[in-house]
């Protein structure tokens, strides 16, 4: 630690730069190739399957044609492209030193969308750009964040429990979630919930990541089970922890408040589902208990893409061969349920490689992480890990009945510029951190 | 390494965890559950039945019987019908406004996106007339399949109908393959041969998109099939004799078969009162089948094969006479006395010195004593046991004439009727019990005898082959070229020697010659007819007549029995009935129009 504030400290000082052939040299040995390799093995898969979704067998277009998304999102590909090199030339410490003001201009993009923003299906989140272009600032807002909660983390020990530096991290957290709630995104905005993995890794106490984990457990779990049988679990659980370990008793009152704070949640998850909740996430948390309640209804897309999915079988149907998905029963089939159109054509095999894809990119990531000598190339390493993660998590698990519908994109693969340009950013950034890792020693 | 950093295993712990946990989901749902599979199919994969063509069925002349003649349905898809002038509509297929609601609502409730029947059954004027409205009516249209029809209305009860499958069939795992909806025979020979006329159905598979709109053929239809046209029937049935015989039996009740005898073939099979067929074809076969089912006089019933509970009367004194010379117990020059003192003689006449005279004159009490020389033939000193040994040994000679069970026709519900057994009459009266004089009028074809028209028919046959009959049949041949089924190849031989044939079939010449049977005399016509009649008592009111017959004497073409409820004696109606048939089938006309006359006056019923 001692040794990287050092470095960190030093790093303030602008030190004779070598020159920029040598630099750009060292920056390509240096580079994590399998990650950039992995990100490309996503981006291509990404675009067959997305040509695959819209595929119809009766108009069949070229997979470059721009009547069709495949043809867009090779735009946006190309486009990727022109960024990694622009992220990867220009010198890697402008991401540190200008974290709060990509964070400020982001914050400021967030709140002009609000204002002007045309609402589009209810959402006020997408900047018309003119030209048939539109950006959705939000995506945006992800690795600005990233960046900012990594600067303000190599500046303070979060180890100590300052509240004050606490509640600073809390507020950099919270604002862009907060302005994508009011633009209606509530789905983008969850995303920043995961962060709170990265600060896990920087020393907050395990019984934040304990009790959110356990929030979330009886959140889902009463929405399952019957009440009473979930109190009982509880009161056995409880009661079975005091009996071995009889020093629990001297601390009854905290048990017996710790059972009324259980208890109260779960009765609180009944209001909270009818009184807080907007009757369109209602019957998403509906359509994760019981799509067959009203399977034409809100029960739709839980119960197509599962039908999609499981129609694949172990092997798959074959590319384009998928039927659910080609027509049409799979509703946002190139977007937020690009997944089925892999799960149908690629069966148990395809989706295993993709999860297995994922989790190589994920651990890949933690340990470019842990390699960096700085705080901030750490925490940020943790933040694009983290954010990839909840959008895998959440992505695939409502896709698989397993998380209720929340519509946020599959990294890397599903269609949109917005949200490939917005991981190409976060995992690019990440990438020309890592390359230059060796600099703050050599300095 | 500080303890900070040890978190990334948690972390990476996390990571791994939701992948694994996610890979055994998608193991499960992908792999295991197969429900997926079938949810998808039915989303994306209509799969459309190729009906083939039912089998036709022709007469042995090659006259068409049963055809396939177009029918129209009108059909609707709820979720498409848009601004329904529902007034407009009860107009348009002339029904009641509750009775169109109701049949909306039914065709909603079973599928809001599905074709469902809305009418079905459309006559070709109601068709033409819809047909030209359903413009404005978007969500209804016209489904044109095809139904049975009868150029000629005959033969009904063999020819059977199809209907759609019962629920109940639906459930039976002899018919895998049906879905609701389909048809299927439900009697005769529609039955019988579902498996040849129904063909072989052929299936195509096509991909929909959400909405159901048809995308193509699922995999260039590579799994398509073909439907195979059912296979023709060739019937055996003789179509102007058939429409002959109705024509006599109009009015009537009974039956008429007849059979040749060289082959079992069925060349009339009439079950009076008979019906149209194609009554059973259009809209209204509900409200038809159920008005000929509740009828008082059991139109429905197959009689030729059913009506089995029956007495034969006196045509049973031929297969006495015959087991008796075959057991040896009488000689064609046999003579009895004709003693009314044993059992009453119908009419007068000259003492029966031979077996010949005997049938000619149907003498009573000589069948009395012939019978009782068969039974009682001192096997045993007991006359009881004596009687019970003879009756067994007699039974078991009386069954190779195919007289107690079924004799195997090719028509469904066929019953085997009654012949006495000792078994019957020990439960009835006690072992050793029972004795000849018990049990006499089976001597004359009454008592504990029942046999069917067929079984009759079949008699004659098995007297004019002298000593076998070929199992009756009425299908000679399941495709234009085929062969009758196995069963309908070989002859059964009865326990008579073909010897102890000609005195019988010289009575039943001499009973047509010069006997009860003399309306039936074709001799003017060249013809020796043979036959005999009967009389069967009815408990119930008057007495059913019975005559059966075969010609000519001399290699027979044609073996017939003819049975008229409540006609009384068999001489009056059935014999007439029987010449005209047998005059219609030799000659192909019928010159003997007074007859003809007689009997279609049904005056005979009046005869006391």
């Amino acid at each position: 630690m001692g040794v990287e504030q050092k470095v960190l400290g030093s790093s303030r000082v602008m030190s004779p730069v070598p020159g920029r052939r040598t630099t750009g040299n060292r920056m390509l040995q240096n580079m994590d190739w399998l990650t950039v390799l992995i990100y490309f093995l996503l981006v291509g898969l990404g675009w067959m399957n997305i040509y695959a979704a819209v595929y119809s067998p009766d108009n069949v277009v070229n997979i470059m044609s721009f009547d069709i998304n495949s043809g867009k999102q090779l735009v946006w590909i190309g486009a990727s492209l022109l960024l990694i090199i622009v992220l990867l030339v220009v010198d890697y410490k402008v991401y540190e030193h200008l974290a709060y003001p990509i964070y400020g201009g982001i914050i400021l993009l967030l709140l002009i969308t609000l204002v002007v923003a045309k609402p589009i299906a209810g959402s006020r989140s997408w900047l018309d750009l003119g030209g048939g272009i539109r950006l959705q600032p939000a995506e945006l807002a992800k690795f600005a964040t990233a960046l900012a909660v990594s600067k303000f983390l190599s500046t303070i020990n979060l180890r100590q429990q300052n509240f004050k530096d606490q509640m600073k991290l809390a507020a950099i957290t919270l604002l862009p979630p907060a302005i994508i709630i009011m633009q209606n995104e509530t789905g983008s905005a969850l995303v920043f919930a995961a962060f709170i993995l990265a600060y896990f890794r920087e020393g907050i106490s395990p019984l934040i990541l304990i009790i959110g984990g356990s929030a979330a457990a009886i959140f889902i779990l009463t929405l399952l089970i019957p009440k009473i049988y979930l109190i009982m679990g509880v009161t056995v659980l409880l009661a079975l922890a005091t009996w071995l370990d009889y020093r629990l008793l001297k601390r009854y009152k905290t048990i017996i408040a710790l059972w009324a704070v259980v208890v109260g949640m779960i009765f609180s998850v009944d209001f909270f589902v009818n009184n807080v909740l907007q009757p369109h996430q209602q019957n998403r948390i509906k359509a994760l208990i019981n799509p067959e309640a009203d399977p034409l209804g809100f029960g739709w897309n839980v119960t197509q893409s599962k039908i999609a999915i499981g129609s694949g079988g172990f092997w798959g149907k074959g590319f384009l061969e998928g039927t659910q998905t080609k027509f049409d029963f799979v509703p946002e089939q190139s977007t937020d349920f690009i997944f089925c159109t892999i799960g149908e054509e690629q069966g148990w095999v395809g989706s295993t490689v993709l999860i297995g894809l994922f989790m190589f990119l994920l651990t890949r990531i933690v340990m470019i992480a842990e390699r960096q000598k700085s705080v901030f190339g750490r925490t940020y390493g943790y933040c694009v890990a983290s954010i990839i993660f909840f959008h895998f998590l959440v992505n695939v698990g409502m896709t698989i009945g397993l998380a209720p519908v929340v519509g946020i994109p599959l990294p890397f693969f599903s269609y949109g510029g917005s949200s490939l340009w917005s991981f190409t950013i976060l995992l690019f950034i990440l990438i020309a951190i890592d390359a230059n890792r060796s600099q703050d020693l050599a300095r | 390494m500080n303890y900070l950093e040890t978190r990334k295993y948690i972390i990476q712990g996390i990571f791994l965890l939701v992948g694994a946990l996610f890979a055994l989901r998608l193991f499960y749902i992908q792999v295991v559950d197969s429900s997926y599979k079938q949810a998808a199919e039915t989303n994306a994969i209509k799969s459309v039945i190729q009906y083939p063509f039912r089998g036709l069925i022709y007469d042995r002349n090659g006259e068409l019987l049963v055809q396939n003649t177009p029918v129209y349905d009108l059909m609707v898809i709820p979720k498409e019908v848009k601004a329904l002038d529902t007034l407009r509509l009860v107009e348009l297929v002339n029904l009641p406004l509750e009775d169109v609601r109701e049949r909306l609502k039914k065709a909603r409730s079973f599928s809001y996106v599905q074709p469902s029947a809305f009418y079905q059954k459309l006559s070709t004027e109601e068709f033409a007339r819809i047909q030209d409205n359903l413009i404005d009516f978007p969500g209804f249209y016209i489904n044109a399949r095809t139904a049975r029809g009868y150029p000629h209305q005959s033969l009904a009860h063999a020819l059977g109908y199809i209907a759609e499958i019962s629920p109940k069939q639906l459930e039976d795992s002899t018919y895998r393959g049906y879905r609701p909806g389909d048809y299927i025979g439900k009697s005769g020979i529609e039955l019988e041969y579902e498996q040849y006329l129904m063909g072989k159905r052929g299936v195509k598979y096509k991909m929909v998109n959400v909405r159901g709109v048809e995308k193509g053929s699922f995999k260039d239809g590579a799994y398509d099939t073909l439907s195979v046209a059912g296979e023709n029937l060739i019937s055996t049935i003789d179509l102007d004799l058939q429409a002959y015989g109705e024509f006599l039996m109009n009015g009537a009740k009974g039956s008429i078969v007849a059979i040749e005898p060289a082959t079992g073939e069925v060349l009339a099979y009439v079950s009076a009162p008979f019906y149209d067929p194609n009554l059973f074809t259009g809209k209204d076969y509900g409200k038809n089948y159920m008005t000929l089912l509740t009828d008082s006089n059991k139109t429905m019933f197959n009689r030729p094969i059913m009506a089995s509970s029956n007495p034969p009367g006196s045509i049973f004194k031929l297969a006495q006479a015959l087991v008796a010379l075959q057991e040896g117990v009488i000689t064609p020059n046999t003579g009895y006395p004709c003693n009314q003192s044993l059992v009453k003689c119908s009419h007068a006449h000259a003492a029966p010195s031979n077996l010949s005279i005997a049938i000619q004159t149907s003498c009573n009490p000589y069948f009395y004593q012939v019978f009782r020389a068969l039974l009682n033939q001192g096997k045993s000193k007991n006359t009881y046991k004596d009687t019970a040994l003879g009756l067994a040994d007699w039974r078991e000679q009386i069954l190779t004439f195919g007289f107690g069970t079924e004799l195997g026709i090719d028509l469904p519900n066929e019953k085997k009727g009654i012949i006495a057994s000792t078994d019957m009459y020990n439960r009835v009266y006690g072992e050793n019990r029972w004795k000849f004089s018990t049990i006499y009028s089976l001597s004359i074809g009454q008592g504990e005898l029942g046999v069917t028209p067929l079984q009759m028919a079949n008699f004659m046959a098995t007297i004019a082959n002298r000593g076998y009959y070929i199992n009756p049949h009425i299908i000679r041949s399941i495709g234009e070229k085929g062969k009758p089924l196995p069963e309908y190849q070989k002859k059964n031989y009865t326990a008579v020697d073909a010897k102890h044939f000609t005195p019988v079939v010289d009575g039943m010449a001499a009973v047509v010659e010069s006997g009860t049977g003399r309306n039936a005399n074709l001799s003017k016509l060249g013809i020796a007819v043979c036959g005999k009649t009967g009389t069967a008592e009815n408990p119930q009111g008057k007495d059913h007549a019975v005559f059966v017959a075969f010609a000519p004497k001399d290699n027979p073409k044609i073996a017939i029995a003819v049975y008229v409820e409540n006609a009384g004696f068999g001489a009056q109606s059935a014999a007439p009935i029987a010449g005209l048939m047998i005059e219609q089938y030799l000659t192909d006309s019928v010159t003997r129009k007074s007859m003809e006359k007689w009997v279609l006056s049904r005056e005979y019923l009046n005869v006391k």
